[in-house]
């Protein structure tokens, strides 16, 4: 071994080991110096994180993370997430920030950080064939419905309600198998099945049971980020504040919702 | 069995060690079901591969060209595509396409579900390459054994049936071991079209109790184990199998 490559052994040691210093500082100072926010978003959710023509992921909630970018002066990259893996990217460091329509749950918070108050809202429903005439939860006993993986309302279906839960990767496969006709009924967050009920392709279907589990959803940071919860903290108050919740679900077609009307009043 | 149950709540309760399969029933039926559902679409795939492989390379020694070219074209398409693409087709292009029944909820289904389509899917991708194992073994049987019988009057299916192959399958059994145990873990691939397998139904759990670092060492222990017994009883059947001085 030469002198040379043994030089250049040492710095890369040292440069790693710099490197993995500053990646165990805070989270917020990486960014900047990285100069880009990344965020973890959903892309199979119309409208609140979902794919344009070309292939860009758009939506509500690529909005707020672009919000957030702004505020800390960096450029922001989306990183499309399930909700299977979604805590996981968070917890290794493959995003910064997590903002997909996920249902915050006590479980949950001792995973990843969850800064208060909640951004938004939804509960559970589900979309099936008008023509199957389905009234109530329990009419699912026995019946095969579609669910995605990683949906925490699916064990609540199959116990309390008797459905064969039938889940799926992404919404895009469940989708497809309710309208192939191997599930009777896909159980999802009512907000992104008020939005299909109003595409024109899916107009034999319907949402027709009562809302369940109105749950807050919560945005995430890594686990003791503090100073970056606080930040978050302090941006969604003042989503709430500035009507920019209730703005951009008009932006994207959503109609207001009782949680973001109330959290604005409550904020005003 | 409910104390044995309950010190595994302990345990998540003491140490985080989290294993919900085991002292929540609601879990552990899951995970049952689970491994039935494996253990099943592995017995009907490796029943169905071999039928395939056996009489894949009965046609390929056909005299007829164009059913040799069938069974050429099956092996191509079957053994150059990646299984879960072969998968996502029959469950979503071709079982899409096919006629729908009336189902007892008062609505139309497919005519088959996504149980039956991985069994078929599978055993058409791990049939490919029995009918090449079995080809190879069928090559390795002496010109001279199969004249001989011709002399003594047998016919070809007679040959097939009675000389050719059960001196092959002594030559291929290791190959087709390998074969087997591959497709054993294949049928982890079913898990992407909503087969409730073992895979399907761990994933289900980490979800929602998010003890994903647990379940995937359930998960790698319980297919070593599984693949493990397979294996045994392959090995055993080959040692029940041997003719001195043959092989």
């Amino acid at each position: 071994m030469t002198l040379k490559t043994i030089k250049m052994l040492a710095t890369v040691v040292v440069a790693s080991t710099i490197g993995l210093a500053s990646a165990s500082a805070d989270v917020l100072d990486t960014i900047k110096e990285r100069g880009k926010l990344i965020v973890g978003v959903k892309a199979d959710y119309k409208p609140y994180g979902f794919l344009d023509t070309s292939g860009a992921v758009i939506g509500i909630e690529p909005d707020l993370a672009s919000d957030v970018a702004a505020k800390l002066g960096v450029e922001v990259e989306f990183v499309p997430v399930v909700s299977s893996n979604r805590m996981q990217f968070l917890e290794q460091g493959k995003i910064d920030l997590m903002i997909a329509t996920m249902t915050d749950k006590p479980d949950r918070r001792d995973v990843v950080l969850i800064p208060d108050p909640n951004y938004y809202s939804s509960g559970t429903n589900i979309l099936s064939l008008k023509s199957l005439g389905l009234k109530e939860w329990e009419d699912l006993r026995g019946k095969p419905v579609c669910g995605i993986q990683g949906a925490f309302y699916n064990k609540a279906t199959s116990q309390n309600y008797g459905a064969e839960i039938v889940a799926f990767k992404g919404t895009a496969e469940a989708y497809s198998a309710l309208k192939a006709g191997n599930c009777a009924a896909f159980v999802y967050d009512d907000s992104a099945i008020v939005a299909k009920t109003n595409d024109p392709e899916w107009a034999d279907y319907e949402m027709p049971l009562p809302t369940i589990d109105d749950a807050p959803w919560g945005l995430a940071v890594q686990l003791g980020e503090g100073n970056f919860a606080a930040l978050m903290s302090e941006m969604i108050v003042d989503w709430h504040k500035s009507g920019r919740i209730l703005e951009l679900e008009t932006k994207w077609g959503v109609a207001n919702t009782p949680f973001a009307k109330a959290m604005n009043e409550k904020y005003k | 069995m409910e104390f044995f149950f309950d010190w595994f709540r302990v345990l998540n309760q003491e140490t985080g060690v989290n294993l919900p399969f085991l002292y929540d029933s609601y879990d552990r039926n899951r995970i049952f079901n689970g491994f039935l559902t494996t253990i099943w679409l592995s017995l009907v795939c490796l029943f169905f591969s071999v039928i395939i492989g056996v009489i894949g390379a009965w046609l390929q020694a056909s005299s007829f060209k164009i059913t040799r070219r069938i069974v050429n074209g099956y092996i191509q398409l079957f053994r150059n595509t990646p299984p879960l693409v072969q998968l996502y087709f029959f469950y979503f292009a071709i079982g899409t396409m096919l006629p729908r029944v009336e189902n007892d909820w008062g609505g139309q289904s497919p005519l088959l579900g996504s149980f039956a389509w991985a069994a078929i899917s599978l055993s058409f991708f791990a049939g490919a390459f029995n009918v090449e194992i079995f080809r190879s073994g069928i090559e390795a049987v002496p010109k001279s054994t199969v004249e001989a019988a011709e002399a003594l009057g047998f016919s070809k299916l007679q040959i097939y049936k009675d000389i050719t192959l059960p001196l092959a399958f002594r030559v291929v059994l290791p190959a087709l071991n390998n074969n087997l145990v591959n497709l054993v873990k294949t049928t982890t691939l079913a898990y992407a079209i909503a087969v409730p397998e073992l895979l399907y139904e761990a994933n289900q759990i980490w979800s929602d109790n998010v003890n994903v670092t647990e379940m995937m060492i359930f998960l790698l222990l319980a297919y070593f184990v599984l693949v493990g017994v397979l294996v045994g009883g392959m090995n055993r059947w080959e040692r029940s199998m041997k003719i001195p001085g043959y092989g």
